[in-house]
């Protein structure tokens, strides 16, 4: 699962044996983390393998997809654990966890960035659009009628992160050519390796919108 | 991830006097919420310092002045940036990807840590990490680790981009504690490892960058940065350069010269600029100062190509620099 290419070097031995521990340490996580209720109620979730000291919850607003949220979460959790876990938008998905793969990729007060790696607590007031966000009464954006189109997907799990990033690419005005298209996404791993069709994706959404 | 404490400040008084009782300070997160999560960071207190007003990027005389908190993405479109300094835009651009650098601030990323595997792998020795403990990059999986400024101790890259053009440029920064404000050369930010490899930076207890400060040159608008990695983009570098030329009369007057990914810390190449000055600016003299910028090499099992890539890559980027209109 973890396409980690910020940790050098990119293969051996012991990568794979992280690899192992990361899923390890995902599963754990998954396993303790509290639900929203849960945390309202008790303010000491447990974290995996630390003490069970409290940990004061946080209130804040947040609108994602136009809709206003209050909620109450505890300060460890990033947008992507609020998103998935707390609202359960499950569309943004969590690849690396550390801000290598793109997977998580939404737009927070209209610009790009990584849900993983990003506290939700400092994000009182924010406004975040993730890919549930984008069809309109029923109608794909042209973003998203170009992945189908150019076949800008192969299993789809980075898909999600693929648009979001996409948009931020075209919005950016960084689409112009394959090139620039393929640098301005670099962000975004695709372990299929459909690159051709998503960069034909946003080349195309970007000349029609 | 384990328990901590988050605060919010707006201001910097307040932010310094939690950071000088021990909370961290934390700008995008970017490094520090990616080593929490690991555990390989356990700070107990975090002050969120994104409310202070340290974001804005503004022109004094010929300086360009770069607030901490500013973007890296926000810095690297900022059309006075790529006017007066386009090595500081292109080493942005060449860092991270859009996403992080839509996060990260600059004074976060002067801070960031170093990318050794064997530091994040809590069942390795490192003396980074635990000090004491031993150092398994030494005798481990080397290629990208460092061949300059290395000790016994440690030998990993920093691994900025920015602070590779910034050392280059002699930009300055400052930065406020609990006894006040200061500033120095963005180079006398990093420490060498030594024996005290967990020691990376110069910062007193609670100090807060404020600002990087870039003095411009005549050199400053021909300057570009070449990093050469494992792929295209979105990869640390194996080698940079950051090269700055001032050509007059068909001699170099001035060169700023400095390498990334190959040292300890952002690696200033004095030597090659003193060679170049009074030079043609043809590849024989670029070649002749770029072979000095091996000097001092301790090379290590798997990374003993970088004494060769450092001097072309200089080669080529001063080439570059020299090629901007
Ligand atoms: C996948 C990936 C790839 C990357 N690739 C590159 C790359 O190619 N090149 C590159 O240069 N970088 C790269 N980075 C690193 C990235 O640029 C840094 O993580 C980022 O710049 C850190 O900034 P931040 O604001 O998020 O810092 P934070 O994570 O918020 O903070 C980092 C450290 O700085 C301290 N700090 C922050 N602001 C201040 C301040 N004003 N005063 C005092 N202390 C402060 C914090 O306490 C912390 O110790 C990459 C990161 C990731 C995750
Ligand atoms: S090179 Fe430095 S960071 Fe890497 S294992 Fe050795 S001591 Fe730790
Ligand atoms: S999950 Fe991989 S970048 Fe966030
Ligand atoms: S990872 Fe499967 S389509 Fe990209």
């Amino acid at each position: 699962m973890t396409e980690n290419p910020s940790h050098l070097p990119p293969s051996g031995p012991f990568l794979s044996r992280r690899e192992a521990l990361q899923a390890t340490a995902a599963a754990a996580a998954l396993a303790t983390w509290p639900s929203a209720s849960e945390a309202e109620t008790s303010a000491a979730p447990a974290g995996a393998g630390t003490s069970a000291a409290a940990v004061p919850a946080v209130t804040l607003t947040m609108t994602v997809n136009g809709r206003a949220h209050t909620l109450t979460i505890d300060p460890r959790q990033s947008i992507l654990d609020v998103l998935r876990e707390t609202l359960n938008l499950t569309g943004t998905k969590k690849g690396c966890n550390q801000g290598a793969c793109g997977a998580c990729t939404v737009l927070v007060d209209g610009r790009r960035i990584v849900s993983c790696l990003t506290l939700a607590a400092m994000h009182d007031g924010s406004r975040i659009e993730t890919i549930e966000g984008l069809e309109k009464d029923g109608a794909l954006r042209p973003l998203q009628e170009a992945f189908v189109e150019h076949e800008g997907l192969q299993c789809g799990f980075c898909t999600p992160g693929q648009i979001m990033s996409g948009l931020g690419c075209i919005a950016e005005g960084h689409a112009g050519s394959p090139e620039e298209i393929r640098f301005w996404m670099s962000g975004n791993i695709c372990r299929c390796g459909a690159y051709p069709g998503i960069v034909a994706a946003v080349a195309d959404a970007a000349g029609r919108m | 991830m384990f328990p901590f404490v988050l605060e919010k400040t707006r201001s910097i008084e307040d932010a310094i006097a939690a950071a000088a009782s021990g909370a961290r300070y934390i700008a995008g997160g970017t490094t520090l919420v990616d080593l929490m999560r690991e555990e390989v960071e356990m700070p107990d207190r975090l002050i969120d310092i994104n409310g202070l007003p340290l974001d804005a990027i503004r022109i004094e005389g010929d300086d360009v002045v770069i607030g901490a908190l500013a973007r890296m993405a926000d810095v690297a479109a900022n059309p006075d940036v790529q006017r007066l300094q386009p090595l500081i835009a292109e080493s942005l651009i060449e860092g991270a990807s859009p996403q992080l650098r839509n996060m990260a601030s600059m004074g976060g990323n002067l801070l960031q840590r170093v990318r050794c595997p064997y530091f994040r792998m809590l069942d390795a020795p490192c003396n980074k990490r635990s000090p004491g403990s031993g150092c398994s990059a030494i005798d481990g999986l080397n290629a990208a680790h460092a061949i300059l400024g290395t000790s016994d101790h440690c030998v990993a890259t920093h691994p900025s981009d920015v602070a590779v053009a910034l050392v280059a440029l002699d930009a300055t920064m400052r930065v406020r504690g609990p006894e006040g404000e200061r500033s120095f050369p963005v180079e006398e930010l990093f420490r060498l490892p030594g024996d005290t490899p967990h020691l990376e930076h110069t910062l007193l207890p609670g100090e807060l960058i404020t600002e990087i400060r870039v003095p411009g040159g005549p050199y400053s608008r021909r300057a570009r940065y070449l990093k050469v990695r494992d792929r295209a983009s979105y990869e640390f570098a194996l080698v940079s350069a950051a090269a700055a030329l001032l050509i007059e009369d068909g001699v170099i007057r001035e060169v700023r010269l400095a390498a990334g990914g190959v040292g300890t810390r952002p690696w200033r190449l004095r030597d090659c600029e003193a060679q170049l000055v009074g030079k043609r600016p043809e590849r024989q003299a670029f070649a002749e100062a770029a072979a000095l910028a091996p000097q001092g090499a301790r090379p290590l099992h798997h990374n003993r190509f970088k004494v060769v890539l450092l001097p072309r890559t200089i080669v080529r980027a001063l080439e570059m620099a020299g090629e901007v209109a």
